[in-house]
C-alpha cells in the first residue's frame, strides 16, 4: 500500500519506484513461467472450486432427485425451488438483522476506536499507554471465554433475545484489531503536519477531523470491514444471547436450518448459497477496498 | 528530518509552534466500554468459577468443588490435547499453503491476478454457512464424499482442519501477498547477478523477508484456532464421543446443554488464562506490539 507512506514523506514523488508498475514487469523472477506453482495453483483451485461447484448444483436439484445424485455432475433438471423454500423461511427477515447489527457494530467501533487510537499515538503518558497495552492483551481474550458471565450481564440488563445483545458484545469484541490497525495507521503521520496545522491555530479536535481522519482513510476503511465481517460472520452471541425468531440473525438462521429442513440438503445449501450472495455483492463492487482492507488487517 | 520529539509538555527547543495534544481523557468512553463488556466479564467468569449457578436464580459459593472437578475431568487432558493438536495441525497447514500461494499471488500475471480471485471466494462466505456446506457434503448418505469420515476420530479431526484451512487460507494468502510484494526488488537483483535460481532466491529471499508477515499470520492464526467452535459444533458435536471436543466445545456444553454455569466458568476462566499466556509469549517473541507500525525503509 504505497500511498500510506505518503503523508509521512510529502515530498516524495508520486510511485516510488519499488512499487510502481512497470518494475514488477522487469521482475527477474517472474519472467519464465514457474511449472512446479502452476501445478500447486491448479490443485488448489480444484480444492477451491469443488465444494463451491458442488454446493450450487446441488442446490439447483429438486430434493427427491438428490439423493443418489452424483453432485460433481450438472443437475439434469435444474430447479429453483429450494431457493423458493429458503426465501419463505423468513430468510429477508435473517438478512435486515443481520445488515442491522453490522452497521450498528461498524458505527460503535468507529466512534469508540478512532479518538482512542488518537490518542494512543498523540498523548504520551501514563494513561494513554496503558489504555494501548490493555487493547494489545485483549486480541488474545476468547469471545468463547466470557459468553457465560455475559449471558448473566446481560440477562440482568434485561436486553436477552434483543439485537442489542448481539451488537455490543459483538462491538467490544471487534476493538482489540481495529485499535491496533488504527494506531498503525495514524502512527505513520509525520509530526511536521500536525506543526503546520498548529501553526493555523488548529485545535486537537480540528486536527482529528481536518488531518488524521482524512489521511488515515486506509486504516478506518480497514477496519469497517473487519468489524463488518465480525458482525456478519458472529455466531456464538447469537447463540448464546438470542432465542426467539425476532432478533434471530442470517448465522443463526442457517443453523437453524439444519433442524429445520432435517434431511432437505439441497434446501440448505441453497440457504449457504443465498447467505453468501450480498457479501459477494460487495466483493465485485468493491475488490479492491476489500483485499486491501483486509491485507491491512495483517498490518504494513 | 528535524523531528527530535519533546517527551514532557514543554515546547520543543528551536520551533516556535508546538501542535497541541488531545486529552488523554477521550480514551474513556472506548476503553469503559471495552472494560465492561470483554473484561469485566472475565474476572466475572473468574467469580463464577467457585460458585454453583444454574442460569436462574443468584449463584452460591461453593469455594473449590468446580476446580476441583476439572482437575479430576479426564475430559479436560483429552480436550486439551486436541486443542494444542488442533492449533498445531492447522497452523501447518494454513502457514505451508498461505505462503505458497501468497508469494505465488504477488507476481503480477494476469492469470494469477485472475486465480487469486477466485482462491478468495471462500472467505465470502461466513464460517456457519462454510461449516453447513461441509456437513452437507461429507453426509454419509449424500455427500461427494464416500463413507463416514465424520464417524471416525482421524476422519473428524482431519475434516475441522482442512474446514477450517479452506476458510481461513484465502485470508493469509493475502497477508502474505502483501507482504511479498513489499520485498525489495533489488535484493533479486542482486541475487539474480550472483547466479542464485529461483529456488534458491525463495529460501535465501522471499523467506527471510517474509520473517515479520509469519509473525502476524501466526499470531492471528493461533487466535483464530480457538475459535473453531462453530465448525465443531455443526460438523461433529464434538464426537465421535468427546474426541473432538475442543476447550471452547467443552465449555458450551457444561453451559448450556448441562446448565452447569460455575464448572464452564473454571473452563472458561481455563481457557482465558492459557490464551494470554499464549499470546504473551508470542508478544514477548516477536515484538508484535511495535511491529505494526515499522513502515520505517519500506
Amino acid at each position: 500500500m504505497s500511498h500510506d507512506t505518503l503523508p509521512r514523506r510529502p515530498v516524495r514523488a508520486p510511485k516510488p519506484p519499488v512499487t510502481s508498475g512497470p518494475a514488477h514487469r522487469r521482475r527477474h523472477w517472474t519472467r519464465r513461467p514457474n511449472p512446479l506453482a502452476g501445478l500447486g495453483s491448479v490443485i488448489w483451485l480444484a480444492v477451491v472450486i469443488i465444494p463451491i461447484y458442488a454446493m450450487i448444483t446441488t442446490s439447483l436439484t429438486s430434493q427427491d432427485k438428490a439423493l443418489g445424485h452424483n453432485a460433481l455432475k450438472p443437475p439434469t433438471d435444474p430447479t429453483l425451488e429450494n431457493y423458493d423454500i429458503v426465501l419463505h423461511s423468513g430468510f429477508g427477515h435473517l438478512l435486515t438483522n443481520t445488515v442491522t447489527v453490522a452497521a450498528a457494530v461498524v458505527a460503535i467501533v468507529l466512534v469508540l476506536c478512532v479518538p482512542l487510537a488518537y490518542v494512543a499515538v498523540r498523548s504520551r503518558g501514563f494513561w494513554s499507554s496503558a489504555a494501548f497495552r490493555l487493547f494489545l492483551l485483549g486480541v488474545a481474550i476468547p469471545a468463547q471465554a466470557v459468553v457465560v458471565p455475559l449471558y448473566l450481564m446481560i440477562a440482568k440488563l434485561d436486553l436477552y433475545d434483543s439485537l442489542l445483545a448481539i451488537i455490543l458484545p459483538t462491538a467490544a469484541f471487534a476493538m482489540p484489531v481495529s485499535v491496533l490497525v488504527l494506531t498503525g495507521t495514524m502512527r505513520d503521520i509525520s509530526e511536521e503536519l500536525y506543526e503546520a496545522m498548529a501553526l493555523d491555530g488548529a485545535s486537537p479536535t480540528r486536527m482529528l477531523f481536518q488531518l488524521v481522519i482524512p489521511v488515515t482513510k486506509g486504516g478506518i476503511s480497514t477496519v469497517v470491514i473487519y468489524s463488518a465481517l465480525q458482525a456478519w460472520n458472529g455466531f456464538l452471541f447469537p447463540l448464546i444471547f438470542t432465542q426467539s425468531d425476532g432478533p434471530r440473525v442470517l448465522t443463526l438462521g442457517l443453523f437453524n436450518y439444519v433442524s429445520e429442513f432435517g434431511v432437505n440438503i439441497p434446501a440448505l445449501l441453497a440457504s449457504v448459497v443465498l447467505s453468501g450472495i450480498p457479501i459477494f455483492a460487495v466483493y465485485l463492487v468493491a475488490r479492491r477496498a476489500l483485499v486491501g482492507g483486509l491485507m491491512g488487517v495483517g498490518g504494513k | 528530518m528535524s523531528s527530535t520529539v519533546s517527551t514532557g509538555t514543554k515546547g520543543r527547543p528551536g520551533k516556535g509552534v508546538r501542535a497541541g495534544r488531545p486529552h488523554p481523557s477521550w480514551v474513556l468512553p472506548g476503553v469503559l466500554f471495552f472494560a465492561f463488556f470483554a473484561i469485566g466479564p472475565m474476572l466475572l467468569a473468574f467469580y463464577l468459577s467457585f460458585t454453583r449457578w444454574n442460569g436462574l436464580g443468584d449463584p452460591e459459593p461453593v469455594g473449590l468443588a468446580n476446580w476441583q472437578k476439572l482437575i479430576d475431568d479426564p475430559r479436560l487432558t483429552q480436550s486439551l490435547t486436541v486443542t494444542v493438536l488442533l492449533t498445531v495441525v492447522s497452523w501447518v497447514f494454513q502457514t505451508v499453503v498461505s505462503l505458497l500461494l501468497g508469494v505465488w499471488a504477488a507476481g503480477r500475471q494476469r492469470n494469477r491476478a485472475v486465480l487469486s480471485a477466485v482462491f478468495f471466494t471462500p472467505f465470502l462466505l461466513s464460517s456457519t454457512a462454510i461449516s453447513l456446506l461441509f456437513y452437507a457434503l461429507l453426509d454419509p448418505n449424500f455427500g461427494i464424499i464416500q463413507g463416514d469420515t465424520l464417524g471416525t476420530t482421524s476422519g473428524a479431526f482431519l475434516a475441522i482442519v482442512f474446514v477450517g484451512g479452506w476458510q481461513f487460507i484465502p485470508f493469509h494468502t493475502l497477508i502474505y501477498q502483501g507482504g511479498a510484494r513489499q520485498i525489495p526488488e533489488v535484493l533479486y537483483q542482486a541475487a539474480a547477478i550472483d547466479g542464485a535460481g529461483r529456488y534458491r532466491q525463495f529460501f535465501s529471499i522471499t523467506l527471510p523477508q517474509l520473517r515479520n508477515t509469519a509473525t502476524t499470520s501466526t499470531v492471528l492464526m493461533i487466535v483464530g484456532s480457538l475459535t473453531y467452535f462453530e465448525t465443531v459444533l455443526i460438523l461433529t458435536q464434538g464426537g465421535p464421543g468427546t474426541d473432538t471436543a475442543i476447550l471452547p466445545y467443552l465449555m458450551y456444553e457444561a453451559g448450556f446443554k448441562s446448565y452447569d454455569f460455575g464448572y464452564a466458568s473454571a473452563v472458561a476462566t481455563f481457557l482465558v488464562v492459557a490464551a494470554t499466556a499464549l499470546s504473551l509469549l508470542l508478544v514477548r517473541l516477536t515484538g508484535f506490539g511495535t511491529m505494526r507500525s515499522t513502515r520505517e525503509g519500506m
